[in-house]
């Protein structure tokens, strides 16, 4: 008796440790989303009275705007680049043996251990001395190192998902390797390139710390603009900003999920 | 009537010179080397397939037959020699261009692909017509017996179905060989037996060129016109499966093919073909080719079947006392394990039920051993020992343990 009322106490409290866990995982987002509604022109918590005229700022704030864009560009370049780049490296790293192979490796993924604010001081030095600071291409090229190693680790395991047997079968029928790879490699490596695409893709859109540093008035990310916007206003404006943020993310992943699945996209089930 | 070691063509008869009176071979290999890094995966092979052979190559893990058939589909390029394919050098021919089926353990089938569109894979390749490609391939999965699944996907399909999918993606193409690469390890016993049956029925009569790798000596046995026996990167006799069976010219081969005992024995004399061997005081008849090197008076290892010994009463005269250590019984056939005199173990295989009763373990017993059908090799050749050692319901077969692979 006395130890069935243990166990149920145990099961409770386990409950209850998970519950608090997975409370703390989306309090911010909801502390945030929150204080986004508050009629009061100050970032508090809880809110005073409701009001949605923050996010109508939030989308007319010239900075934002211009931020938003700037970002969409950004994101767009960057995560198509890091693709294409990171696709290759990762078929050269699966496929191929070579000198030095341990060696790219470690620099490939680098940037995971470099810190950004690292990447973003060293390109802005180098920009400059260069003449080409504070333009786009310099914001690019830093995010295509930020994420690159995420999309080749994202390839990479797709690859290693796709039996070389269904390759090599290909080939005894008569497929040359440009077929091989239009007709087999490729259509069953797409879920593990979207994926990747989407990691970048949701990386840099997020992407502050080295942007920061390479970005100036005309090229600022909305991260960096929001930055700018809570240094000088503290009403719920950014907060609008941070929902919306939340909002596009989410539809991003939705969409994701519609077509290929969840699991696909984030590489969890590799059934084939 | 015997065997050679191997096929040793000698290399000056090339195909379709005068000196060679035979057909063109449907694949041959002069003299292939293949090493990965140090390792040597296959030594210097000879090798003659003929047309519409079925042949197997049949080895342990790592034995070297799957390299072997890598090197046949060109998916490995071999260090030194040459390959032919119906005549023609194809050594340094890709894949993609030597025109061969292959089927793989997995069957490796497309999965992104419905049945109809994998086995219309390699026809879409070659650019054969649209009409011509649904014909061929309606004809390839009636062939298989699976008419009326063109448009299931792979997924849907049980191990048996996608085998034969792969089979007939592999004939559709109408290969000059097809290589088969342990297609019925993944299948379960009953469905095995039905499918070597029905691959066998297919083969014969289509005529097809095949070379088949496994490491299941039955299936070898039952299948196969010929049979290369491979250990070690070596090929060890190549025979047809009763010549490879009873006639085993190497130690490997006499432990790997069937169930074998081995009877300690001395060699007593010596005589053009022949030899005779004592085991203790039996004195019996053997091929003296096996004995190469091994001198008179010398220690030999005497191989014979389980199902070659017989049980008698202890004392018998003409029998090798013995003594029952266990009874196995197999189902169709009873297993006794004896211990011999001078130590070692053996089975004897009895067909019947009778036995169960008679043979009490610890019963002293006499074994006969038959005076033909043994083989003798040297007692120093260190060779892995082919006796049942460890408890009597381990069975008596030399079977390697894992099916894995065998690169």
């Amino acid at each position: 008796m006395r130890r069935r009322l243990h166990t149920r106490i145990l099961g409770l409290s386990g409950r209850l440790l998970v519950g608090l866990i997975l409370a703390f995982l989306v309090l911010p987002a909801f502390v945030v989303t929150l204080a986004a509604f508050n009629d009061r022109a100050i970032l508090s918590f809880p809110p005073a009275g409701y009001s949605t005229r923050w996010f109508a700022r939030a989308l007319t704030y010239r900075d934002f705007r211009i931020g938003l864009w700037n970002s969409l560009v950004v994101t767009a370049w960057a995560s198509t680049l890091a693709l294409a780049v990171g696709t290759g490296f990762a078929i050269a790293l699966k496929r191929y043996v070579f000198r030095l192979k341990g060696g790219l490796e470690g620099v490939l993924l680098s940037p995971l251990i470099v810190p950004h604010f690292t990447i973003g001081l060293g390109l802005l030095v180098l920009a400059t001395g260069i003449g080409a600071a504070r333009g786009f291409a310099v914001v690019v090229l830093t995010h295509v190192i930020v994420v690159l190693p995420f999309v080749i680790r994202s390839v990479y395991i797709s690859l290693q998902n796709i039996d070389e047997r269904l390759e090599l079968a290909a080939a005894s029928l008569g497929a040359r390797p440009g077929r091989v790879l239009g007709t087999i490699t490729l259509p069953l490596l797409a879920p593990g390139l979207f994926s990747g695409w989407l990691f970048a893709a949701i990386l840099s859109f997020n992407e502050f710390t080295a942007s920061l540093f390479v970005t100036g008035q005309a090229t600022q990310t909305l991260p960096v603009a929001m930055y700018g916007y809570v240094r000088e206003f503290a009403d719920p404006t950014l907060a609008a900003v941070s929902v919306i943020y939340i909002a596009v993310t989410a539809a991003l992943l939705t969409v994701a999920n519609t077509f290929l699945g969840l699991g696909k996209v984030l590489n969890v089930e590799q059934g084939r | 009537m015997l065997s050679k070691a191997a096929d040793r063509s000698p290399p000056a008869s090339l195909p379709g010179t005068a000196a060679n009176p035979r057909p063109v071979p449907a694949v041959r290999l002069d003299g292939v080397v293949k090493r990965f890094g140090a390792a040597t995966a296959l030594e210097e092979t000879w090798l003659r397939v003929e047309q519409g052979e079925f042949l197997t190559l049949l080895g342990p893990s790592g034995c070297g037959k799957t390299t072997l058939l890598n090197l046949m589909a060109g998916f490995l390029e071999a260090d030194a020699g040459e390959i032919f394919i119906g005549g023609d050098l194809v050594t340094s021919t890709p894949a993609y261009e030597r025109e061969i089926g292959i089927v793989f353990q997995n069957y490796a089938l497309f999965p992104h692909m419905s049945v109809a569109k994998n086995v219309g894979y390699g026809l879409r390749m070659r650019g054969v017509p649209r009409r011509e490609i649904a014909e061929r391939v309606d004809a390839a999965l009636a062939l298989v017996k699976l008419s009326g699944f063109s448009d299931r996907s792979p997924r849907q399909l049980s191990g048996g179905q996608q085998q034969r999918v792969a089979l007939a993606r592999a004939l559709v193409i109408r290969p000059k060989v097809l290589l088969l690469d342990e297609p019925f390890s993944a299948l379960d016993k009953n469905l095995r037996g039905a499918m070597q049956v029905e691959l066998k029925e297919i083969q014969r009569r289509l005529g097809v060129t095949t070379v088949f790798v496994t490491h299941d000596q039955s299936e070898a046995l039952s299948l196969s016109d010929r049979i290369v026996v491979m250990s070690a990167g070596r090929v060890r006799q190549t025979g047809t499966p009763d010549e490879v069976y009873r006639h085993p010219q190497d130690r490997f081969v006499a432990g790997f093919i069937g169930d074998v005992n081995l009877l300690p024995a001395s060699l007593l004399a010596r005589a053009g073909e022949r030899a005779t061997v004592a085991i203790r005081d039996l004195r019996r008849d053997v091929e003296a080719a096996t004995l190469r090197g091994c001198a008179v008076g010398e220690e030999v290892d005497v191989f014979v079947r389980p199902d070659h010994l017989a049980v008698r009463q202890a004392g018998e005269a003409g029998t090798l006392p013995a003594r029952v250590a266990a009874l196995v019984y197999q189902g169709s056939h009873i297993d006794l394990h004896a211990d011999l005199a001078e130590g070692g173990r053996v089975v004897v295989r009895m067909p019947g039920q009778g036995a169960l009763a008679t043979y009490a373990p610890g019963t002293p017993v006499g074994l006969v051993v038959p005076q033909g059908g043994l083989a003798a090799f040297p007692a120093r050749d260190a060779a892995p020992s082919p006796l049942p050692q460890g408890p009597p319901d381990s069975r008596p077969s030399s079977l390697p343990p894992e099916p894995g692979s065998t690169r």
